[in-house]
């Protein structure tokens, strides 16, 4: 019973309590890129979570026989190749969405997040546990990219996945889209603003 | 007088702890202290006193935008009544239509950043600050005219909540929030904030003023400067005449509300000068920065850049220059502190503005960004400012010691 719990709360905490971008406020710079709209940003995520779950997979499974001098090359080399996958799946099935994430893809590589829970996580525990941990923390990065991107493609383009929500005659009467969500600086907002709110709701990570 | 003072008296116990409406201390206070300069004074510790307190400060930087805003309200006439093709100019119409026509805007920029202002104040149970009421007044001017007012409302929460509010309210803000609510427009809706449809009032507003064709459009000088093709530069106002320098400095040409006259706004400077609001090194080296830069581009003109075509004089008259240079360079929350400072930061901002006017052409206004660029970099002059002194006593120290 403890067990599971404690598999539970390696799955669930990377949601909340210890979420990757909101909490530890690591991978923001691809949380900029690609959250314009909810499409690209969902498919990250995906990717993301992928990426996460397996690594961590493999790295723990491995976890033994990395020299420890080495041990950075070796993951790096296990995420690329996972990344090389993901970006072959995408270009082969999705290929505007592929397009429009261009390099972010690839530069999941270089994704903190994924860096520091193989690090951290993988290199000290077992396959399963490791595996949860990758998916928790994965989706908790997928969660806060999709948040991001629902209001960015809302506000800024008045489409939700490409479909016009905001109906013609709001803008008929005047209204109109807001440029800025579209650009970078709207997403580091949107960012601090679910910060603003998700610290006010846990008080005990105010500092 | 004497009966206001009694009613605030007789209601004062009521918003005392204690008492009905306690929760509201915070905005009685504020209305208290904007009516009567407040008499009690800090029991601990040294002190100064000015008579002046910062609510009074506020009002003199209020009434020296003034000048700017009869005058705006009577461009905004103007320039509607010569775009209908008009030779007469009935004075109080003009202004009746220009007063009407910027109204909503008022209200709505103060309605909606002050009410933000009492809602944070009674929630965090402070004394409500008094900073908006200079922005409430600088938004409306520093937008052109047919601006929505929705828009205004959206874009002064923004400003006052994250540009002011989320860093600890009035006296902590890093940018100027009046140019984060222009910056948030320009960027946000770029079609109605500029282009050559926005400057003009087309509509008539309750029976005064004209129904204008459609498809009308009127640039401003700037405009016409940014989409000018070849050597030669011909500026003309709405009419189709040529547009002096003397009607630049009057400012009687289309632009946004209150930014157009120079004149007016050079009698806001006296008055803030007259007054010791304002700093006139920062004055003074925004322009010095602006006419270098504006002649050093003038040397090196070249069609490419048809900002480069106008004399220096111009432009610094021209656009938001002026206006920016006197009311917003020199707000002393998010300007430099130290008087080198103020020289070198004033300097940056009139380079700058001049600069990002003529030589990026996807920005025919300059002065907005260069402020807001200073802004963030104020309080490193200010650390470099302090520490060169520092620096520079030591080694006195040092050579009297040897």
């Amino acid at each position: 019973m403890a067990r599971k719990n404690k598999s539970l709360s390696v799955l669930f905490n990377p949601l909340s309590k210890d979420n990757p971008v909101i909490v530890q406020i690591l991978g923001i710079c691809s949380a900029l890129a690609v959250t314009a709209k909810l499409e690209p940003a969902i498919v990250m995520g995906i990717s993301v979570i992928a990426v996460m779950a397996f690594s961590n997979v493999i790295v723990s499974l491995m976890r033994n026989t990395i020299p420890n001098s080495i041990r950075i090359i070796v993951q790096l080399v296990i995420v690329a190749g996972l990344v090389a996958i993901v970006d072959q799946l995408l270009k082969a099935y999705a290929y505007d969405v592929s397009k429009q994430l261009s390099v972010f893809i690839g530069l999941i590589i270089t994704n903190c997040i994924l860096m520091g829970r193989l690090e951290a996580f993988a290199m000290s525990n077992k396959p399963w546990p490791s595996f949860l941990d990758g998916v928790g923390n994965g989706a908790g990065y997928a969660i806060i990219l999709i948040i991001v991107a629902f209001f960015r493609e809302l506000l800024g383009s008045g489409t939700l996945l490409g479909y016009q929500v905001i109906p013609q005659s709001f803008y008929d009467a005047g209204y109109s889209n807001n440029g800025l969500m579209i650009l970078p600086p709207m997403a580091l907002i949107t960012v601090a603003c679910i910060i603003w709110i998700h610290r006010s709701i846990n008080k005990d990570l105010q500092d | 007088m004497k009966a206001l003072r009694k009613f605030l008296d007789r209601i004062k116990p009521q918003f005392e702890p204690g008492g009905r409406f306690q929760s509201f201390r915070s905005v009685f206070d504020g209305f208290e202290t904007f009516l009567y300069t407040p008499r009690t004074t800090s029991t601990s510790g040294v002190h100064i006193h000015d008579s002046i307190d910062s609510k009074r400060t506020m009002i003199i930087v209020v009434l020296a935008l003034l000048p700017c805003f009869f005058f705006g309200m009577y461009n905004t006439g103007f320039q509607h009544w010569l775009a209908a093709g008009e030779t007469e100019f009935p004075f109080w119409d003009l202004m009746a239509y220009g007063f009407f026509a910027i109204l909503p805007s008022v209200v709505v920029s103060y309605g909606v950043g002050l009410g933000i202002e009492f809602i944070v104040a009674q929630w965090r149970k402070e004394e409500i600050q008094e900073g908006f009421l200079v922005s409430g007044l600088l938004i409306p001017m520093i937008c052109p005219i047919e601006t929505p007012v929705w828009m205004i409302a959206v874009a002064t929460a923004f400003s006052v909540i994250f540009a002011k509010e989320v860093f600890g309210g009035t006296g902590f803000n890093i940018f100027n929030p009046a140019l984060v609510t222009r910056a948030f427009l320009f960027f946000a809706y770029p079609a109605q904030m500029s282009g050559d449809k926005v400057f003009v009032a087309t509509d008539p507003i309750l029976g005064f003023g004209h129904t204008l064709p459609d498809g009308f459009t009127g640039a401003t000088p700037l405009a016409q400067v940014a989409t000018n093709v070849g050597d030669q530069l011909n500026l003309t106002s709405l009419s189709g005449d040529a547009v002096s320098t003397w009607d630049m400095f009057l400012g009687l040409i289309p632009g946004s509300f209150g930014e157009t006259s120079t004149l007016c706004i050079l009698i806001g400077a006296i008055i803030l000068l007259v007054s010791g609001i304002a700093n006139w090194r920062v004055i003074l080296s925004v322009f010095v920065g602006g006419a270098l830069m504006a002649w050093i581009a003038n040397i090196f003109q070249s069609p490419t850049y048809a900002a480069s075509l106008l004399s220096p004089i111009d432009q610094l008259m021209l656009g938001g220059f002026a206006f920016a240079a006197v009311f917003m360079a020199t707000d002393p929350v998010t300007g430099a502190r130290t008087n080198i400072g103020k020289y070198i930061y004033g300097f940056l901002i009139g380079v700058m503005a001049i600069l990002i006017r003529t030589y990026n052409t996807g920005y025919p206004e300059g002065a907005m960004l260069a402020i807001l660029l200073m802004n963030a970099f104020a309080p490193l002059i200010d650390y470099c400012v302090v520490q060169s002194n520092i620096r520079r006593r030591q080694r006195r120290g040092i050579t009297i010691k040897s």
